[in-house]
């Protein structure tokens, strides 16, 4: 299932629509990767409002993104992890403490605003 | 007439499975005399002065169905439906505060209403009699033994429960500015209570948008690894939803237990008292308290 | 085919997920509220993916499960792998966030309320997880 990615100013907003395979998430990663690279984008939104099960694979996977995507010179927030999740996620043992989250795509995009802004990197 | 026919199987030889016949010939009695027995036992129900809490005509409506629910397991071995029906009994007549001595009361009763009525009938044949009781009181006697426990059982669920919904209403989440949440937490804190706290502070930073929780820990009265394990919780789930969370009420002797038990305080935002906590959750959130005066 | 008991076969990474949602549906069916069936569908997730690991296939299985007052779900998880030779090991090495090693059964006994592990080196795991309604 190809998750939608919509180009908004120097953003990309990943937005997930449904449960992902493992194989789904590897191909989010490349294409965000990809994108990132193509359109020079400072910042990127990965939106899982819509998962209910973040597990191990998931959580690993998305880790690898947001650093991959820094290597690109892209910040990424993950934003939507819904209060069942996160309980779930700290009671399994996976953390995100080094990766940024916020609480959904509004609060996403002020984060990156203020991230941009921090880095004196302004937008093309 | 005819039982007397099929009373003929108290011939087979010794030895011969006889219980199942007796049992067939016990259920095809207790059918035929369900309306005396029944009344019988709704009779002996109210002497004892059992279930005062419901009417006669809903102590008759119950005998009814527990006669019937009775007569099935004897016949049939299977006590899945009466547990399904103890169950549903035990729900519906314990908010009315029927105690557990009535229901286990009512229930012999009416093994005692039956045997004496098997005695009666069979007390001519003393070797018919014994093998009659041999398959009934087993039967009976897990019946009687079903519907008690599942009475208990009913109690205890409801119980728990009820502790559940106590414990969820004990402890507010309070937001005193806009995505700034405070949670005042007084008390022990139990696995059961910490999950439940977690969950609902959660969900609370979700509806209002939080980005910063003060939780007070002053009312906890001791630090243990329960407590440990929640903040850590706590503060990485509120973290995974984009909230800070600054624990305060720690003494430098609370801290001290804490990491002695493994915490990692460095991980985790504290300020000694409330007070300080909820300025600092304000400057975080680009809030700057003037004094009154100076705003003219 | 009884209709509180569901099977998935885990052959490939999309059955990890067809194994959690059938687990979900199955705890909703029988009254978890929706946190709980997210902790169950998690560990779910997790067991699943544990069978492709090591033992590449296997089974989950989900059921009803009741014993005295309470009422729970059921999650028997199996495979003939190469089995576990020490399970009160695997019991403590549990995930790092860094991730990946180690098969996170300490994780899943905390989103579980019990984990019974049988599994012997060479011999395949059973996994027998239990969640109680309150």
């Amino acid at each position: 299932m190809q998750v939608p990615i919509l180009k908004q100013r120097n953003y990309l907003i990943a937005t997930i629509q449904s449960a992902l395979t493992d194989a789904d998430l590897l191909q989010l990663r490349d294409e965000l990767t990809a994108r990132v690279g193509r359109f020079r984008s400072l910042g990127v939104v990965i939106d899982v409002t819509v998962l209910d099960v973040m597990d191990s694979f998931a959580v690993r996977t998305l880790r690898a993104t947001v650093h991959i995507l820094k290597l690109r010179g892209a910040e990424t927030v993950i934003v939507g992890i819904q209060p069942e999740v996160a309980f779930a996620m700290v009671q399994l043992g996976v953390t995100l403490d080094r990766e940024a989250t916020a609480l959904d795509l509004e609060e996403g995009l002020v984060y990156l605003d203020r991230q941009v802004e921090g880095s004196g990197r302004h937008g093309r | 007439m005819a039982e007397r026919r099929k009373g003929s199987t108290s011939r087979r030889p010794m030895g011969a499975n006889v219980p199942a016949a007796s049992l067939s010939e016990i259920v095809a009695h207790l059918r035929q005399n369900r309306t005396i027995l029944r009344e019988e036992w709704a009779r002996r129900i109210t002497e004892a002065q059992l279930l005062t809490a419901m009417t006669s005509e809903e102590i008759f409506a119950e005998a009814t169905s527990i006669y019937d629910s009775y007569v099935e397991v004897l016949e049939s071995g299977s006590v899945e439906a009466l547990q399904a029906y103890a169950r549903d009994l035990s729900e519906r007549i314990i908010p009315r505060g029927v105690e557990t001595h009535e229901v286990a009361g009512m229930v012999l009763l009416l093994r005692d209403v039956l045997a004496r009525s098997l005695f009666e009938k069979y007390q001519g044949d003393f070797g018919l009699l014994n093998r009659v009781l041999d398959a009934y009181e087993p039967a009976a006697n897990r019946v009687a033994n079903t519907v008690a426990v599942g009475f208990v059982q009913e109690r205890e669920r409801i119980i728990r429960q009820q502790q559940e919904a106590i414990r969820e209403l004990s402890t507010p989440v309070l937001q005193v500015r806009e995505r700034l949440l405070i949670l005042p937490i007084i008390g022990l804190i139990d696995p059961q209570r910490a999950r439940q706290l977690t969950e609902q502070l959660l969900q609370a930073i979700r509806s209002n948008r939080a980005k910063v929780v003060v939780m007070d820990i002053t009312g906890v009265p001791s630090i243990d690894s329960n407590v440990a394990n929640y903040l850590v919780q706590t503060v990485d789930a509120s973290r995974l939803m984009g909230a800070n969370v600054i624990v305060t009420g720690l003494s430098p002797e609370i801290a001290q237990t804490l990491v002695v038990i493994g915490v990692d305080l460095s991980k985790m935002d504290t300020v000694g008292d409330l007070q300080g906590g909820i300025e600092k959750a304000e400057r975080m959130l680009g809030y700057k308290v003037v004094p009154a005066d100076e705003t003219l | 085919m009884d209709g509180n008991k569901r099977t998935v076969q885990i052959n490939v990474d999309t059955d990890i997920v067809t194994a959690r949602q059938e687990g979900r549906a199955l705890a909703a069916s029988l009254g978890f509220s929706s946190s709980e069936q997210v902790l169950i569908a998690t560990a779910i997730s997790e067991a699943a993916r544990n069978i492709l690991l090591y033992a590449g296939t296997g089974t989950i299985t989900s059921s009803y499960l009741e014993e005295g007052s309470k009422r729970g779900i059921l999650i028997v998880v199996r495979d003939e792998g190469p089995g576990i030779s020490d399970v009160a090991q695997a019991m403590v090495d549990g995930y790092s966030t860094s991730g990946g090693l180690g098969l996170g059964l300490p994780g899943m006994k905390r989103l579980m309320d019990e984990l019974d592990i049988i599994s012997e080196g060479g011999k395949g795991t059973t996994l027998i997880m239990k969640r109680w309604k309150l």
